[in-house]
């Protein structure tokens, strides 16, 4: 089966383990101070602080589209800010997908490390306080290392996520090959125009992805062993 | 009565009236339609309930190749009007139509922009670099789309203009993507172009309809309606006089009818 996937598709595949693997950094760089803060915090403003970053996990997909959308835009203050730097308007991008993205899967990423943070016992990070190690030591050698298993499950359901991502990159991204044109998008269009097949093999191939992530989850961090 | 058992008989008690409500309204039609139709078919629906104020019509718009997949996979709609009149007719050969194909329109494809005099331009003009985004719809599965990719062709500009291309999922998100400004100018429905909420935004230049296929477009009763007057009563009337001058206003005209 040499034409299972059409040159078009590998390249939305392509694009799409590239906008992914793009996120999921971004989001490990900023989501792992956040989460850490959200953990330690004791501000009298944590609870807001949380809702919104957990705001994209019941935020309708287009809601998220169509902000981003008017604000990435050339009246929007994110695109007038953009246009002034000489970056030029971020719909229709690669560039503007990666900051929907991170925007889109933020919760998914700091969560289960917020998990991770707040499970750590109190004495862990005391001791290493009277050994005379930096905040910045502790957080490294004792912090990092025994909230491995949130990071993982962060990093998975992060990427996954982004995989799956439809609605936002429907509204913002203009479908154009090698910059926006994701597998999801892609499968869209095969049904549209009725291209059954490529559709089915595109489908199962997300199918197979995504069950072969969950599983590498399941079976390598279950929930119990975290504590 | 426990305050479950309560909760429970009342929850069945509003089942019951959600499902009984339903029955009841027999005379009803839902109709899907090509997102290019929005503003004319609005009105159309208007002018219809003037001589049925009892019935219940839903309409839904969207992307027609969408509208036509739907449809085979058994979806409530009993009147479909396609922006390609190839939707229906493929339909109609596999037995999911009850009535003739019939046209209700011509389409025609326009420049559209609100921060140029786009009444001035031609697709020439798209190859400028101080245009940076141009939004059709997407060929691949949009009719607009097709039109406006053969257009380009057929003028010379295809090469120079498809780097700068962005596709709209339907004509109707394309004239978003001109409309919200993320594109400078972009090639949408006439029927869109002289909606009363882009006709005072933007201006349009009309594209020769000698640059790409006619795009016929035709509507069907789908099979599911066979027996549903309230749809045989809605078709007839899109050919009566009425429709046909919103259908003509909104840039539909048929071949022979005056705009």
């Amino acid at each position: 089966m040499d034409s299972a996937f059409s040159a078009a598709d590998l390249s939305a595949i392509w694009l799409t383990i590239k906008l992914a693997t793009v996120a999921t950094l971004i989001l490990l760089l900023i989501g792992t101070p956040l989460a850490w803060w959200l953990a330690r915090t004791r501000t009298w403003w944590k609870g807001a602080a949380g809702a919104v970053v957990a705001l994209p996990i019941v935020l309708p997909p287009t809601v998220i589209g169509f902000y981003l959308l008017v604000a990435m835009g050339p009246h929007g203050p994110f695109g007038q800010l953009t246009q002034s730097l000489g970056l030029g308007l971020l719909p229709f991008t690669f560039a503007g997908l990666v900051i929907a993205s991170v925007i889109y899967s933020l919760p998914f990423v700091v969560q289960p490390l917020q998990n991770a943070f707040e499970a750590i016992p109190e004495h862990a990070l005391e001791t290493a306080a009277t050994l005379r190690a930096s905040a910045l030591d502790t957080f490294f050698s004792v912090a990092l290392p025994l909230a491995k298993p949130g990071l993982l499950t962060a990093s998975v359901l992060g990427f996954a996520h982004t995989v799956g991502e439809f609605g936002v990159v429907l509204m913002i991204g203009g479908n154009i090959p090698e910059q926006t044109r994701v597998a999801s998008v892609q499968i869209y269009d095969h049904v549209e125009a009725m291209e059954y097949a490529q559709a089915h093999w595109l489908s199962a191939a997300m199918l197979v992805f995504s069950f072969a992530a969950l599983l590498v989850l399941y079976t390598f961090n279950p929930a119990g062993k975290r504590k | 009565m426990g305050v479950t058992d309560r909760f429970a008989a009342s929850l069945l008690i509003f089942v019951f009236l959600l499902v009984a409500s339903h029955a009841y309204a027999e005379e009803k039609i839902t109709i899907a339609a090509a997102a290019d139709l929005k503003f004319a078919m609005d009105e159309i629906v208007v002018l219809f309930r003037n001589t049925h104020p009892a019935v219940q019509i839903e309409t839904v718009y969207g992307s027609s190749g969408n509208f036509s997949t739907q449809i085979r996979q058994g979806a409530p709609y009993d009147l479909y009007f396609s922006a390609d009149i190839a939707y229906p007719r493929a339909l109609k050969k596999e037995g999911w139509s009850a009535s003739e194909v019939q046209t209700y329109g011509v389409g025609r494809i326009v420049l559209w922009s609100p921060s140029r005099e786009a009444s001035k331009m031609t697709l020439a003009d798209l190859a400028d670099p101080s245009i940076h985004k141009i939004a059709i719809a997407n060929p691949q599965h949009a009719p607009y789309g097709k039109r406006a990719e053969e257009a380009l062709r057929a003028a010379g500009v295809w090469e120079k203009v498809e780097p700068k291309l962005v596709y709209g999922e339907n004509i109707a998100q394309t004239a978003q993507y001109v409309q919200s400004g993320n594109a400078q100018i972009g090639i949408i429905a006439l029927s869109l172009a002289l909606s009363p909420e882009l006709a005072k935004q933007g201006s349009y230049a009309l594209i020769p309809d000698k640059l790409h296929q006619p795009l016929e477009q035709g509507f069907i009763i789908t099979r599911r309606a066979a027996a549903n007057m309230l749809a045989h009563d809605f078709a007839r009337f899109i050919a009566t006089k009425d429709a046909r001058v919103v259908m003509t206003r909104y840039g539909f005209a048929l071949p022979g009818e005056v705009k």
